[in-house]
């Protein structure tokens, strides 16, 4: 077996939130479990998606892989150095090796600045560059993304949803970076222009090897976007697969219900729906043993008591749950 | 169909609702026509800007005033013109004949009343009663809509509960006055996946106990495949196809529904690259003579600049608006 290095490594990440009451005396009285030791890796060229319901600690994972979050414990590898102890320009330059695209490309660019000063923020407060390779970059990374050059003096808000989107990209693009987090990048966009936006993504990842996590709750978003899926749910990771395996055989029972509530593309695909009965628990006192027992439907006796372990099912497949 | 045609609780004939503004006219919805049929489920789909909520506004006549104005076409309800009926009478008509649910259930409900006394407000419309029988009707109102608990939860404001439970409670609401049309506008949008499947059995089962028909707007395929008995496609204020479920995805003969379908990705199969369709839709203040997806369309020819299609019938109950499907094509 051939090993090569992952380009990002996330070992046992935890972040846990402290729960305050009272006004003067402020006391906690517990811990939002938000992310609760997490470990995966994104190699070189690859998507890693995570899909999982609100409130399962997406995000909170994708900020502390920003580092605009500090982990409780555990920590992130970028090329085998740990992403928490960078300083000065070591941490500027990991500020331009890993960028960030989020959902929302009406909130997420600044309206006060034109999009060439936009796309050359994360070049310019990170990196020593002279006027011109800065312009240089901006119109190359306006090209990647199919936006015309002489567009980076408009501002925002002449722009619609999907090129605004396109806007964000070509910012995340123009630092070189070697890693995107992807937090959403579509669900915001129009039916018609996110095949625009995910065939984009996907051919700049062809053309310049750069690494994505893909942050999703659309499942064929996920399954078009991603070489590996991790499922996530209340905070920790509960089966991690290539995308193929996954899809074609779920074996977390939360990962079937997942899938099996996923609405069909055609109306003669309607298959057998695993209802999920209650919703997601709350994070501040998450169920003991397994945090999918209580709404499991194949639940056992052990299932609440212990905590089940990661078991590697086939090569890369990994599954934590008592039934495997 | 005799028999068919009685059941047509709901019928819309060539409305036409535009925004006047000071430069322009946006004409949000531009002579379009359907009928629902009781217990049915129809599906409009369409991008953001098409005109689907336009359409829903028009039917309840909740347009934003003072610009948007109905300027044509008519709206049968069991028969009877809705534009027709002034300001008071459309109030009968709102809530007791046709409701809606709205896609965000933290801002269709009032956030400093708790539930009970927003379902109670409801209930007393529909039928009134003193406010022990009102509560003992909210209790089962909640219960119908499976809610767990439903005594308890009746004191409980909007912000305590998720929003799965909140879309329940709103759909309590617009059921309440027993409707025979409810008008779903995105209503499992902003919901999670495993709650939307909840969601969305649950308004199947209501319909199959009461005989409401439905009209459910989207842009989600998944959800019209697993609702809708017909589906009508909007683009630019018009409907451009209009068929069955399964005529739809088995034979979309519009090149705006059948670039739609290619451009989704699927969950059942892997696919190397998505049909993605180019460019942007055309202003509603500014449309283009012809067809409107001419500009974005892979076929488009001479006379789609030229003319609006006509509708054409690809067979019984399925039509799309093609100059493609012209036998002189």
């Amino acid at each position: 077996m051939v090993t090569t290095d992952p380009l990002l490594r996330v070992e046992n990440l935890k972040k846990h939130f402290p729960v305050n009451k009272g006004l003067i005396l402020m006391k906690t009285v517990g811990y939002v479990q938000a992310v609760d030791g997490i470990s995966f890796s994104i190699k070189q060229g690859e998507t890693l998606g995570l899909v999982g319901e609100s409130g399962c600690g997406k995000t909170t994972t994708s900020k502390l892989m920003l580092r605009l979050e500090h982990p409780t414990e555990g920590g992130v590898f970028l090329e085998g150095q740990d992403i928490y102890k960078f300083k000065g320009q070591d941490l500027r330059d990991y500020r331009t090796k890993v960028q960030a695209v989020f959902q929302d490309p009406w909130s997420s660019l600044s309206p006060r600045m034109r999009v060439r000063d936009i796309v050359a923020e994360a070049l310019v407060v990170n990196q020593k560059v002279s006027s011109k390779e800065r312009n240089e970059r901006v119109s190359q990374a306006m090209n990647q993304v199919g936006l015309h050059p002489e567009q980076a003096h408009n501002y925002p808000h002449e722009f619609s949803g999907g090129q605004r989107q396109r806007i964000a990209v070509a910012a995340a693009l123009a630092s070189d970076p070697k890693l995107i987090i992807l937090d959403e990048p579509v669900s915001a966009l129009d039916v018609s222009i996110r095949a625009q936006v995910m065939n984009l993504l996907k051919d700049l990842q062809e053309q310049s090897n750069v690494s994505y996590l893909l942050i999703a709750h659309n499942l064929a978003t996920v399954r078009y976007m991603a070489h590996q899926t991790a499922v996530m749910y209340l905070g920790q990771i509960v089966e991690f697969s290539d995308t193929e395996e996954l899809y074609q055989q779920p074996l977390h029972p939360y990962t079937k219900a997942l899938f099996s509530a996923a609405l069909p593309s055609h109306p003669d695909l309607i298959h057998e729906e695993i209802v999920l009965t209650g919703e997601v628990p709350s994070p501040i006192n998450p169920p003991t043993g397994c945090r999918f027992h209580p709404r499991c439907p194949f639940a056992m006796d052990r299932c609440s008591v212990e905590v089940p372990v990661e078991k590697e099912v086939s090569p890369g497949h990994r599954v934590s749950c008592h039934l495997y | 169909m005799s028999t068919a045609q009685n059941d047509i609780v709901l019928e819309v004939n060539n409305l036409r609702t535009y925004l006047f503004n000071r430069t322009s006219t946006v004409k949000a919805v531009d002579g379009i026509s359907f009928f629902l049929r009781k217990g049915e489920t129809l599906g409009i789909v369409g991008e953001s800007g098409c005109g689907k909520t336009m359409t829903a506004l028009s039917l309840l006549q909740l347009l934003p005033k003072p610009a948007g104005r109905i300027v044509g076409g008519e709206i049968l309800l069991n028969g009877e013109d809705l534009l027709q009926k002034n300001e008071e009478e459309m109030r009968q008509v709102r809530g007791r004949e046709i409701s809606m649910i709205l896609q965000d259930p933290q801002t269709s409900l009032n956030p400093v009343f708790n539930i009970g006394n927003q379902l109670m407000e409801a209930l007393g419309v529909a039928r009134k009663d003193n406010r022990k029988g009102l509560l003992a009707r909210a209790v089962d109102a909640l219960r119908n809509v499976n809610v767990a608990a439903p005594e308890r939860r009746l004191d409980d404001f909007p912000h305590q509960m998720s929003g799965g439970m909140k879309q329940r409670v709103v759909g309590a609401i617009s059921i309440s006055c027993e409707p025979s049309v409810i008008i779903a506008d995105e209503p499992t949008t902003a919901l999670d996946v495993t709650i939307q499947l909840q969601y969305l059995r649950l308004l199947k089962d209501i319909q199959a106990k009461t005989g409401l028909a439905i009209i459910f707007i989207t842009h989600d395929f998944g959800v019209v495949a697993r609702m809708c008995d017909r589906v009508a496609v909007m683009y630019a204020g018009r409907i451009v196809e209009e068929g069955t479920c399964r005529n739809l995805f088995n034979s979309p003969s519009h090149p705006y529904t059948q670039a739609l379908i290619a451009s989704v990705p699927k969950l059942e199969e892997r696919v190397d690259r998505l049909y993605s369709i180019e460019g942007q839709p055309p202003l509603l203040s500014n449309l283009p003579e012809g067809c409107r997806f001419e500009p974005r369309c892979p076929h488009a020819r001479d006379r789609c600049l030229a003319e609006y299609p006509s509708s054409f019938t690809i067979e019984s109950g399925h039509s799309a608006d093609c100059w493609k499907l012209d036998a002189s094509w």
